[in-house]
């Protein structure tokens, strides 16, 4: 074929495929959060319950494993369809690059085969087993949950900071050391910042639907409970997610300087660089922009004169987009201190009182945390990859030479969003419904109750 | 062996793995398509239903494991075939995507329309994504995907008589798996009827995929030579081996003896997978890329194989214990407290 018109192509697929490659990891990362996350608050949950013996807590857990198991459908499909995507997609990276970081993905291959024979053991083994062998069976879903995220993200952390292998004159990767690429600098603070960043979604997200329940009138025992429980674990985890955010964002700046300019929209190589919320970035510099005074050197440098690299060290085409870096960085860090407000809140109160605040107020505030902590991870999950642009891998592959030239390739797109769509509306119908009628079955459950006609379509409208 | 060879071996061990278990999911999923309507085929259904619930996730981390060795043993030959034919394994994905989401969520609700509308799309997208996987095969088997990425026709890759052939296969094949599958289910339920139907369906499916197979030749030997010659060489006692495995499950059919029947289907298409692997060996991709030339580094290889080792160790008995405690399938009386007993209650409903 004519070398121009693969290029054309190229050229072609390139916005449609990260479009793509975006809506598709966008929506499958909330239903990992769960997956990760959900199986701890959940078997803790029963756990309280068989020791104290309370009907409400065990309901309450055996409700949210049924939405779990929904949950970790959704992310099963929508995980699948993404190991496809990496190679249809994105074939100039796995191509060359497959041998060295695609062994984390083998990894999460495992971690994820035990998670879902264990999901399917847990929620079929409820009546089924004892209390000790139960929850004993639920350990490996928790820590299988965990082990996947840390590998798949290791391999995220390897895009932004490559290692374990060595390039010779051509450009051929030759010595690659899969382990030493799967420990990079980044992958310990990303690692941990998303860990953290799952049990904020998962707690807050869940604690949210029980607020609304509660803010409708319904006070009984059990609300009060699927309100408390996974806030606490979410309101536990955000001061120490702050702190790891600090971490994170000095390992972007030495590992990265490029990215953390555009997070800050950064133009010249400052000593004493100040702290910019919001504005916008045009014609090199940052407009509007609220600023504190070296903030900046001080949060890196933790020395007010420290220098801190701009985008003008970095020729035009090796700068990520400003704008929507340094404004998804923005929403994250002030979303991730409203929720630090909300758990400091509830902490207080119930640390003095041993109750929720009592005020409406209280339980809008949890209402709107379960979005705000989506909103929050999806942002921080934008900075992290629109940052790295314009490489796929950091200073070694370009996002333009990795995507795939096949014809056409632009239509899966459309399909995609039209199948997402469908799975979105599917997936929220279905966890309302449980909300309402908690005997509603999870996907790995067997003895279906026949379909029930006299309240669905009723309760429907 | 080399330990590319051995590698590549492991992945084929998971593709036989997710030719049987996923392979009988989807089958399972054609004969939902086909048990007739919604009242005269309900108890086929929740056999089918009570059947695949617990199991079907795993059935189809199968192909994941697959994908994943494929892109870091052999990641130049991963990408050639992704992207020459991605056309159908988008397809494919979205059959996965449709098929699991409806699958997980038709039990959840329950307005007859929703339902109805989820129960369509679960039995054809199980028709259609085997389809596709058979026709990917195809257009591997006959060499129509070239080294180097997006080097093929992404058309003619999968528009092909071989990927008609290996799709119409791959249907027919699941058919006949999940039939045989749901004898010793419905056997150990004692549901004699459903027992009849299912028994004759599989016999059914036998003669046709055997029809096809014979056809199939034919088509082979015009289509792709190379192919048809490793298969009626090299891989000619493969091939008879799933001739006579297959034969030995309709006998076993016949007499009843189901659960012996399962383990002959099984033998006879885990030997027509080994029959393509031996046919194109030691090829990649027919006819430029060795199993050596696609291999990706030392390091990596060994490393891959540690994994796959330990990562067996613990993955067998987690599965044995899952399908174990299915099979058992006792639920304990309700002794915790008033809470079990309101759920079961509920459940029992």
């Amino acid at each position: 074929m004519d070398p121009s018109v693969v290029l054309a192509d190229a050229a072609e697929n390139l916005v449609p495929a990260r479009m793509q490659m975006a809506l598709s990891l966008g929506w499958h990362i909330v239903f990992a959060c769960f997956g990760i996350a959900f199986p701890l608050i959940t078997v803790f949950t029963e756990w309280r319950g068989h020791r104290r013996d309370d009907a409400a807590r065990l309901e309450l857990a055996h409700t949210w494993a049924r939405a779990m198991g929904v949950l970790f459908a959704a992310g099963a499909v929508s995980g699948t369809l993404l190991s496809f995507e990496m190679g249809i997609l994105w074939p100039g990276l796995m191509a060359r690059f497959g041998e060295v970081f695609g062994f984390p993905f083998v990894l999460e291959g495992f971690a994820f085969f035990v998670e879902a024979i264990f999901v399917g053991v847990y929620l079929f083994g409820w009546n089924r087993l004892s209390p000790r062998a139960h929850m004993l069976s639920a350990v490996p879903m928790i820590v299988s949950g965990m082990a996947g995220a840390f590998f798949v993200v290791a391999a995220n952390a390897w895009m932004n900071n490559p290692t374990g292998f060595r390039l010779d004159e051509d450009g051929r990767v030759v010595d690659a050391r899969p382990w030493a690429a799967m420990f990079g600098p980044s992958t310990w603070p990303q690692v941990t910042h998303m860990l953290l960043a799952a049990y904020m979604v998962t707690g807050f997200t869940i604690a949210s639907v029980y607020a609304v329940g509660m803010l409708r009138g319904r006070r009984e025992r059990r609300h009060y409970l699927g309100l408390v429980i996974p806030l606490a674990f979410a309101a536990v985890v955000t001061p120490v997610q702050i702190g790891v955010g600090d971490w994170i964002a000095k390992a972007v700046a030495t590992n990265q300087p490029a990215k953390l300019a555009a997070m800050e929209g950064l133009f010249r190589t400052t000593a004493g660089a100040p702290l910019s919320v919001g504005g916008l970035y045009r014609d090199d510099e940052l407009h509007g922009a609220l600023e504190l005074p070296n903030g900046l050197s001080l949060l890196i440098h933790h020395d007010p004169g420290g220098v801190v690299t701009g985008l003008d060290a970095f020729p035009p085409d090796e700068r990520p987009p400003v704008n929507v870096v340094h404004l998804a960085f923005d929403t994250m860090v002030s979303l991730g201190f409203a929720l630090l407000l909300v758990s400091a809140w509830f902490g207080w109160t119930w640390w003095r009182r041993r109750r929720i605040p009592q005020t409406p107020w209280f339980l809008r505030a949890v209402a709107v945390a379960g979005a705000a902590s989506i909103v929050a991870m999806e942002a921080g999950w934008i900075v992290t990859e629109v940052g790295r642009q314009p490489w796929t891998v950091y200073g070694i592959l370009r996002t333009a030479e990795a995507v795939s030239p096949a014809p056409g390739l632009y239509f899966g797109l459309y399909g995609v969003a039209a199948v997402y769509a469908v799975l979105t509306v599917l997936t929220v119908y279905v966890l309302r419904r449980l909300a309402r009628s908690p005997d509603t079955r999870a996907p790995q459950e067997v003895d279906a109750p026949p379909p029930d006609r006299s309240t669905g379509e009723a309760a429907v409208r | 062996m080399t330990l590319a060879e051995v590698v590549l071996s492991a992945m084929f061990v998971g593709l036989i793995a997710y030719g049987l278990f996923g392979g009988a999911d989807f089958g399972a999923g054609i004969w939902d398509l086909l048990a007739g309507g919604t009242r005269g085929g309900a108890r086929q259904r929740d056999l089918i239903e009570r059947s695949i619930a617990p199991v079907w996730e795993a059935n189809h981390v199968w192909l994941i494991f697959v994908l994943v060795v494929l892109w870091t043993a052999f990641p130049t030959a991963f990408a050639a075939v992704v992207t020459t034919l991605y056309i159908p394994l988008t397809l494919a994905a979205f059959g996965m995507i449709a098929r699991g989401a409806a699958f997980a969520f038709r039990k959840s609700i329950s307005t007859a329309g929703m339902r109805r509308f989820l129960g369509a799309s679960f039995a054809l997208s199980s028709l259609g994504t085997p389809y596709f996987l058979g026709a990917v095969v195809g257009g591997v088997a006959s060499g129509r995907v070239p080294p180097g990425i997006a080097a093929g026709d992404v058309l003619t890759s999968w528009l092909n008589p071989t990927s008609v052939l290996g799709g119409v296969l791959a249907v027919l094949v699941c058919a006949y798996l999940a039939a045989v599958f749901l004898c010793a289910d419905a056997r150990r339920e004692g549901a004699e009827d459903l027992l009849r139907q299912f028994r004759a369906r599989a016999l059914g499916t036998a003669a046709l995929t055997g029809a096809v197979g014979i056809v199939g030749l034919f088509v082979l030997r015009a289509d792709a030579p190379l192919l048809f010659d490793g298969l009626t060489g090299r891989a000619l006692p493969v091939v008879l081996l799933s001739v006579v495995a297959g034969l030995a499950a309709l006998v076993l059919l016949w007499t009843g003896r189901y659960v012996a029947a399962r383990a002959a289907s099984a033998l006879a298409v885990t030997a027509i997978l080994l029959g393509w692997a031996v046919a194109q060996y030691p090829y990649v991709l027919v006819p430029e890329l060795t199993i050596e030339e696609a291999a990706g580094g030392r390091t990596t290889l060994v490393a891959l194989l540690v994994a796959l080792g330990v990562g067996a160790l613990v993955l067998l008995p987690s599965l044995v214990y899952l399908y174990w405690l299915f099979q058992r399938s006792v639920e304990r009386p309700a002794a915790g407290g008033a809470a079990r007993m309101g759920v079961t209650d509920a459940a029992a409903s």
